[in-house]
């Protein structure tokens, strides 16, 4: 059930960033299973339990908003490896690179159902959570004996040293998500990043709480603690997954419901949806973050749903070619239709101000209304078309208008993306 | 745990409880005072209590905080929280009685709305589950006190029953009051409480084994361990809050765009929204569950989206049509099912969309289906569309009473009804009853008389087109 980042059909072609990141951890695998079959497997038992434990974790992966991943059982596993002390008052051994080793086995395993299911392995997100834990563990095993010899009994060091490490290995995590998202969408890296963490958050700090809590629980009880945590964390994990579900149905239902002006023969087949994931690329070029993101595509999927209101439908269903006071009428509508539901202010606000010129009004429209309009005018034009002619011609129409109309920042990024995309289907 | 949350005023609530709900309050409040009462006169039972006060105050702290920030779930009828887990810390730490000392806190809980019956309600229920939670954990053998080494992994066992007893007894004092006490939105909320309760058991369960892990922290450090435990709590919390928000959300999106697909014709607004709820009604009679409810209430909520697909001129034609215009009209769901298709809902709801129209006797459109050729969704829909569209004003006829509609739907039981769904649909509205549209004040603006395509009194009828 996941929900397809915005924009999907703009992504680049190839995932040179993915590329490099699976390769690098790739590299990073073969050193740590080469050290530890050198060295031989310090404490087996506990390593097959945790690495048990993330095999698991990574079979339940869990969908997140903007199609990101996450195995939340599989990484509270492998950061709980990573900084465990003691097991039921034994020291633990391990050194990062079994660390490693271990967690990485557990990953592939725990991935080979999902191929099994045809799903993908996933293999970009199996890297970055494996160079998060990678991080914590080469910054903690060095640390453990320090800290567990030096203080015997004293678990607030620990305490510190652990929570310390681990928000280090999360901020890595984001940082990876959102260098690949700011390559593969081109998205700006600021906001991705701010993105990446505001999605990761909650979860990295439950997936940190129980890393921490197998750590010493594991100390207390033995291996044990493991097996006792993996029902609170399913529910978690459930929870999630309804949430991620719902939000997924959410999106697909207004994709699929704005559809009802093209059956009307209000507008042309597909407008709606180009002119949401156009108006989307824009926006990320503009720099807007993703909930802003998710609220321009609804607005730019529903703006035309103010037609519905028409006793017959605008010949051709361009707006564009619609008289101002028409166009305006529309966008009241909508934005009525969109008010009922109460919970999308935001959406309706876009909409309502969609058919506004950017400049010379007693107030200026909300940056989404802007885009929808030179969106929508350039779809008009355009349509379904990949004529690079058109393009042109629909560009130097849009940026004719820019003194009243189109607000000129939105049309020179909106000129931006067009060039990209011709650029890619060449 | 899942407690009874107030509506927003107290008084109009207290004032709302049955006389059998009252009993059933102060049969619960009785019960939780015995049981403390008879504590109180036992020295033995106080010991863990009062000798470990300040195990007790951290407890009674994180309880609050726990119980003081629920989840709405279920339009306010109910809220969730993550503080069984704390309660059965209580009961390794401080055994039953302490239990149910810190469960009885919940009197005292920040929570805003709730009236004290509530409060005396809730604290009861919680004093409750907690002590006879804690009498299945000394009944298994399970010792009173913080675990050490040794107390792994014997003490798993008692401790979960003690959860599951737990469970039990708060889900099932909580249901009692549901029962008994009617809520405010007659047939809404008992059914929405009924989607969530697989979960919140889950959840609670879930999460009663942290209690354990609170327990077995205890003598590092409790604040401490109590701060880690904490923090995945309070995440699934907010996953759950979020969660329901986004579903309502979701559900007063789709009314709103249902809404605009129906400006088309001032005489079926709401209509949708009342096939939907309709739908819901026979397909809780005839005994489904879960998704499938969920999903017919979607169905039913977009059966007539293809409408749009079909010209006004078309819809709101006087009289008699062409070929061309009736195919116009009998293709409206396939219209539907094209629009509908790329929302992954189960294939069901498709199918219903697709054939709400067919008949029982195969006279129906778009495929001339038969009996139980037709999908079983699709038969729901079509009673309870016809009915809406017998009860509500058309143009060229007044709204007919809910007895007459009832009989005109039995009337054409077998023919174009399936009988079974007819009849649960009656025993239905007999018990939940039915809230007819007020009467269309509006007139179109050219005034033509529309003979609706819902109505079975008024079949389709094509000229002659030579």
């Amino acid at each position: 059930m996941g929900e397809p980042a915005p924009g999907e059909s703009w992504r680049q072609a190839t995932d040179s960033g993915e590329l490099l990141l699976v390769a690098a951890a790739g590299l990073l695998v073969v050193a740590a299973v080469a050290q530890t079959a050198a060295a031989g497997l310090v404490q087996p038992r506990i390593a097959l339990a945790f690495g048990a434990l993330i095999s698991l974790g990574e079979v339940l992966r869990l969908s997140l908003e903007g199609g990101r991943e996450s195995a939340p059982i599989g990484s509270a596993g492998a950061f709980g490896y990573a900084v465990v002390l003691t097991v039921g008052g034994k020291p633990a051994l391990q050194p990062a690179l079994q660390v490693i080793a271990v967690v990485a086995a557990g990953m592939v395993l725990g991935a080979l159902p999902h191929l099994a299911a045809g799903r993908p392995a996933g293999l970009a997100g199996m890297a970055s959570r494996l160079i998060g834990v990678a991080v914590v563990a080469a910054l903690f095993r060095p640390l453990s004996t320090i800290v567990a010899i030096t203080r015997p009994g004293d678990w607030g060091l620990a305490l510190a040293v652990m929570a310390v490490v681990l928000v280090i290995g999360w901020l890595a995590e984001c940082l990876i998500g959102a260098l690949i998202s700011a390559d593969a969408l081109r998205a700006r890296f600021r906001v991705a990043l701010w993105d990446e963490m505001r999605v990761q958050l909650p979860l990295g700090a439950a997936v940190a709480a129980t890393a921490i809590l197998i750590a010493f629980a594991a100390g207390m009880m033995g291996l044990v603690a493991l097996g006792v945590f993996i029902a609170p964390l399913l529910v978690t994990q459930m929870a999630f997954r309804r949430y991620a579900g719902i939000r997924a149905t959410y999106l697909e239902t207004v994709r699929a419901l704005a559809r009802v002006t093209e059956v009307g023969g209000y507008v042309e087949d597909g407008h709606a949806r180009r002119v949401g994931q156009l108006a989307v690329v824009v926006g990320r070029e503009l720099g807007m973050s993703e909930p802003e993101l998710l609220e321009l595509e609804y607005a730019a999927l529903m703006h035309d749903i103010g037609q519905l209101s028409l006793r017959d439908p605008i010949p051709g269903g361009a707006t564009v070619l619609a008289s101002p006071e028409q166009q305006r009428r529309i966008a009241e509508l909508g934005a009525g239709v969109i008010d009922q539901a109460g919970v999308l202010d935001g959406v309706a606000e876009i909409v309502r101000y969609q058919s506004w010129p950017w400049r010379g009004q007693e107030r200026q429209p909300p940056v989404g209304s802007r885009i929808i309009r030179a969106a929508n005018a350039f779809d008009d034009l355009v349509g379904a078309s990949a004529e690079t002619s058109r393009t042109v011609a629909a560009l130097e129409w849009l940026r004719l208008d820019t003194a009243t109309e189109y607000d000129p920042r939105v049309v020179e990024a909106l000129a931006k993306v067009a060039r990209r995309r011709h650029r890619s289907h060449r | 745990m899942v407690t009874g949350t107030g509506h927003r005023s107290h008084g109009e609530r207290t004032s709302k409880l049955s006389p059998g709900a009252r009993l059933y309050v102060a049969v619960v409040v009785a019960a939780a005072v015995a049981v403390l009462a008879r504590a109180l006169g036992a020295d033995s039972d106080l010991d863990g209590p009062v000798s470990q006060s300040w195990t007790m105050a951290v407890l009674v702290l994180l309880f609050l905080i726990c119980d003081s920030a629920p989840a709405p779930v279920a339009a306010r009828q109910s809220a969730w929280s993550p503080s069984s887990s704390v309660t059965l810390a209580a009961v390794v730490l401080v055994g039953p009685v302490g239990a149910l000392v810190v469960g009885a806190t919940s009197l005292f809980s920040v929570r805003r709305g709730l009236s004290l019956v509530q409060r005396v309600f809730n604290a009861s229920m919680y004093g409750l589950s907690a002590w006879a939670a804690g009498q299945a954990y000394l009944a298994l053998g399970g010792e009173v006190g913080p675990p050490g080494h040794s107390s792994f992994p014997g003490i798993i066992g008692p401790f979960a029953a003690a959860a599951v007893v737990h469970v039990l007894i708060n889900h099932g004092l909580l249901w009692g009051m549901l029962l008994l006490a009617p809520a405010s939105e007659p047939g809404q909320p008992r059914g929405t409480l009924q989607r969530y309760l697989p979960m919140l058991v889950l959840s609670d369960l879930g999460y009663a084994s942290l209690g354990l892990l609170i327990a077995a922290l205890w003598s590092v450090g409790g604040a401490f361990a109590a701060i880690l435990v904490l923090m995945p709590l309070f995440v699934a919390r907010w996953a759950i809050g979020q969660f329901a928000a986004q579903e309502r959300a979701y559900a007063s999106t789709m009314a709103a765009l249902c809404q605009a697909v129906e400006t088309k014709d001032w005489y079926t607004r709401g209509h949708s929204e009342r096939v939907s709820r309709g739908s819901v009604m026979i397909a809780r009679e005839v005994g489904m569950r879960g998704r499938r409810v969920e999903a017919i209430r979607y169905a039913g909520m977009l059966h007539d989206v293809g409408k749009l697909g079909v010209p006004t001129t078309v819809l709101q034609k006087n009289g008699a049509l062409t070929e061309e215009e009736l195919a116009a009209i009998q293709l409206h769901p396939m219209r539907g099912l094209a629009i509908v298709r790329e929302i992954g809902f189960l294939d069901e709801a498709l199918a219903g969309i697709m054939h709400h129209h067919e008949r029982m006797d195969g006279s129906g459109y778009p495929m001339g289906l038969a009996g139980a050729e037709i999908p079983e969704f699709a038969r729901v829909i079509a009673v309870a569309d016809a009915f809406d569209a017998m009860t509500s004003n058309r143009s060229y006829r007044g709204a007919r009473s809910i007895e007459e509609a009832i009989a005109d739907l039995r009337k054409w039981s077998g023919t174009q009804f399936d009988p079974a769904l007819v009849e649960a649909f009656v025993a239905a509205l007999k018990r939940e009853g039915w809230e007819q549209p007020r009467a269309a004040t509006v007139q179109p603006a050219d005034g033509v008389a529309v003979p609706d395509h819902d109505d079975p009194a008024a079949a389709l009828r094509v000229v002659d087109s030579k």
